[in-house]
């Protein structure tokens, strides 16, 4: 059995993961950074082809203070407040050095272009043009990662549970997929930069990688998670006709600069009929991310949805040099893909996209079992119920940054523990791997996201909720408790249980949050509690107690961060 | 329609051999549309890379398609035959996996062949 020692074990190497790395690394730690599929590419990041947002006032005089205020208004009164103003006041920092290390924002009239993005108080968002602003995060980060010797790299690395030793984080077990076989590695500090779990629902955005992997390590270290049942739905995914070669959330940038219209299954306009008088809106864009999927999902529900069961949306109006202009190459992918639209709209649908709720942080990015950090989407809070657009990236450079230097930092106070029996527990589970039964875990998978998409989607019911968590104690009686396993290298049977694994957990703490949650606020909309309950401006937490989900509250945390923790 | 998918399987060039699997598609799915149903409704134990699903973003899922060197997640599913192998010049994993990370980001155990 392969071990290794480390002391800062990041799992997890996409933006968050990789920024980490660098700061720690800056900060005088070892590093190793792990990810289950190939460094800087499993993630979510590679896969962002929209905007970033940080009050840099390159295109307008601009404060953090205001991309705070906006981060606020978005988040529906649930934001960790110390947390969000990390996120808005580091923004410029971060966009400036990616700037600096030549990640290519877009440029007009020799500044940094910034565009507006909905419910943003002015053009704040940055962006890599032609859809390539997370490819070449990505590569960016990438590239500086190849520098620093005191980054070990590993991939194909399935990290399967944190080592605790008497409540400390101290390393973890990982399953070496290439091999199959166990691997240990001792770390003072582990952090953990796994993104989201939009994988949970069976339409998401996400890669095979967001099944909240993170968010299951922590909850079985005895970490708690916070705002787990707000679940962001994008509300114009890409639905028809079968688009491949780009993200299905491709369309919103272009409806933003082209005015795209979107229709229902009768073409005709309907936002306005939802649109709340006390919104913001800037004139193109009529609804929030949160109202426009409520619009789309009741269209159909009343019958007057597309085809496919979305809604159009239309770029018909738009001149054909001015689609050129704006869509560049994308246009031609477009037509490889039979898609024209000068002659016809496409469909759109909601679509998981994102998850404000997670690990359960202070304003050192520290979880509540010490040494536990966690970095990136992976952190529950920042964003409360429902996220601005353009914070997704933006948090995972400044989060990974922070978390990354935090935890070099606790490494440094630490010393060497004796931690050989804290990977027992995960050792003794690969080591009970079985041959596999006629239960194939590929297709309970399919099921868990049936069973999210249907039940604990952007609508929510008490019924709909017990019925989800009814079926997902099925699936895990179904799984059992020994992981099914062919013994082959690259053991995609092992690999499906263990997603599953950590996705039943996952997908538990969200529906017994959204389930005790009886109001809409945000994301998280309740079809038998259809207003805002202000007695409901609290924060759930899940933890993990004797195997089971227990849910409890907590007041926001509303006081402005200590000035102490900003790094110079 | 139907698809039927030659896969060339195995973890050691010694002991390859393809197997057929029939996919039922739609025009406009993918040859890792077919795999996922693979995978999910007829043999879990068929290994294969992808990750970012159908976004052609993490690069992950190239193989050899009828010989030509493609991702499957772009590469359309199409009536009648297909023939998938993992890639010729890289070290083989198992199945359609292959060893495509950088040197430097490798784990590289004593026992690993």
């Amino acid at each position: 059995m392969t071990h290794l020692e480390t002391d800062v074990l990041i799992v997890g190497a996409g933006g968050a993961g990789m920024y980490a790395a660098l700061e720690a690394a800056a900060s005088g730690a070892s590093v190793i950074l792990a990810d289950r599929s190939l460094i800087g590419r499993g993630g979510a990041t590679v896969m962002a082809m929209m905007t970033v947002s940080a009050a840099i006032g390159a295109q307008c005089p601009d404060r953090w203070e205001h991309h705070l205020a906006d981060t606020l208004a978005a988040g529906y009164g649930l934001c960790d407040q110390p947390l969000s103003a990390i996120l808005c006041e580091d923004a410029p920092r971060r966009i400036l050095e990616m700037d600096a290390w030549k990640v290519g924002w877009a440029r007009e009239d020799g500044h940094i272009k910034q565009a507006h993005a909905p419910g943003h108080d002015r053009p704040r968002c940055v962006y890599v043009d032609f859809l390539r602003t997370g490819p070449a995060v990505s590569k960016t980060l990438r590239h500086q990662l190849q520098n620093i010797s005191a980054i070990r790299r590993i991939g194909d690395l399935m990290i399967v549970d944190i080592a605790v030793d008497d409540g400390v984080a101290c390393g973890a077990t990982a399953v070496h997929l290439g091999s199959g076989e166990p691997v240990t590695i001792a770390a003072k500090a582990v952090v953990v930069a796994t993104g989201g779990l939009t994988r949970l629902y069976r339409r998401n955005s996400g890669s095979f990688n967001t099944g909240g992997d993170g968010y299951a390590l922590a909850l079985r270290a005895g970490a708690e998670l916070v705002d787990m049942e707000f679940v962001q739905f994008f509300p114009i995914g890409h639905l028809a006709p079968r688009l491949v070669g780009l993200d299905p959330i491709m369309w919103d940038p272009f409806r933003y600069k082209l005015g795209g219209i979107l229709l229902n299954g009768e073409m005709q306009e309907f936002e306005e009929r939802y649109a709340v008088d006390s919104r913001r809106h800037d004139g193109k864009y009529v609804l929030t991310r949160d109202l426009a999927t409520y619009a789309i999902l009741k269209e159909v529900e009343a019958g007057r949805g597309s085809p496919a069961g979305g809604a159009y949306l239309s770029f018909k109006h738009v001149p054909e040099t001015e689609l050129r202009r704006a869509f560049g190459p994308v246009i031609d992918t477009l037509a490889k893909n039979g898609i024209d639209l000068t002659q016809s709209p496409i469909e759109v649908a909601p679509i998981a996209h994102y998850h404000m709720g997670g690990v359960k942080v202070n304003a050192k990015f520290e979880s509540t079992v010490p040494n536990l950090f966690a970095s990136g989407e992976a952190v529950g809070g920042a964003n409360g119920a429902n996220r601005l657009s353009g914070n997704a990236i933006t948090e995972a450079l400044v989060f990974g940054a922070r978390a990354g230097r935090s935890a070099a930092s606790a490494a440094r106070a630490t010393n060497g523990r004796s931690t050989a029996h804290a990977f027992t527990p995960a050792l003794d589970l690969l080591r009970r791997r079985r041959q596999p039964t006629a239960v194939n875990p590929a297709a309970l998978i399919g099921r868990l996201q049936q069973v999210m998409m249907e039940k604990v989607g952007p609508f929510r019911t008490e019924t709909t909720l017990d019925e989800a968590i009814a079926e997902l104690d099925r699936l895990t009686q179904a799984i059992g408790t020994d992981p099914l396993s062919d013994g082959a290298p690259f053991d995609s049977v092992l690999l499906d249980w263990l997603d599953l694994r950590n996705m039943i957990a996952v997908a538990k703490s969200v529906t017994v949050a959204a389930r005790a949650r009886r109001e809409s606020r945000g994301s998280h909309q309740r079809e038998d509690f259809q207003s805002l309950d202000p007695a409901w401006q609290f924060n759930q937490i899940v933890r993990l107690r004797g195997g089971e989900i227990r849910l409890s509250s907590g007041p926001v945390t509303e006081n402005p961060r200590q000035r102490a923790d900003v790094p110079a | 329609m139907i698809a039927s998918l030659i896969i060339q399987r195995g973890a050691s060039k010694e002991e390859r051999k393809t197997e057929r699997f029939e996919v039922p598609f739609v025009p406009g799915q993918t040859v890792l549309d077919g795999l996922r149903y693979i995978r999910s409704q007829i043999d879990p134990t068929l290994a294969f890379r992808f990750s970012c699903i159908n976004a052609n973003a993490c690069k992950e899922c190239m193989m050899a398609i009828d010989g030509k060197i493609a991702y499957a997640c772009t590469t359309r599913l199409r009536d009648g035959e297909m023939k998938l192998a993992p890639l010729p010049k890289k070290a083989l994993v198992n199945d359609l996996v292959t060893e495509i990370a950088p040197p430097d980001e490798r784990l590289n155990l004593s026992t690993k062949r």
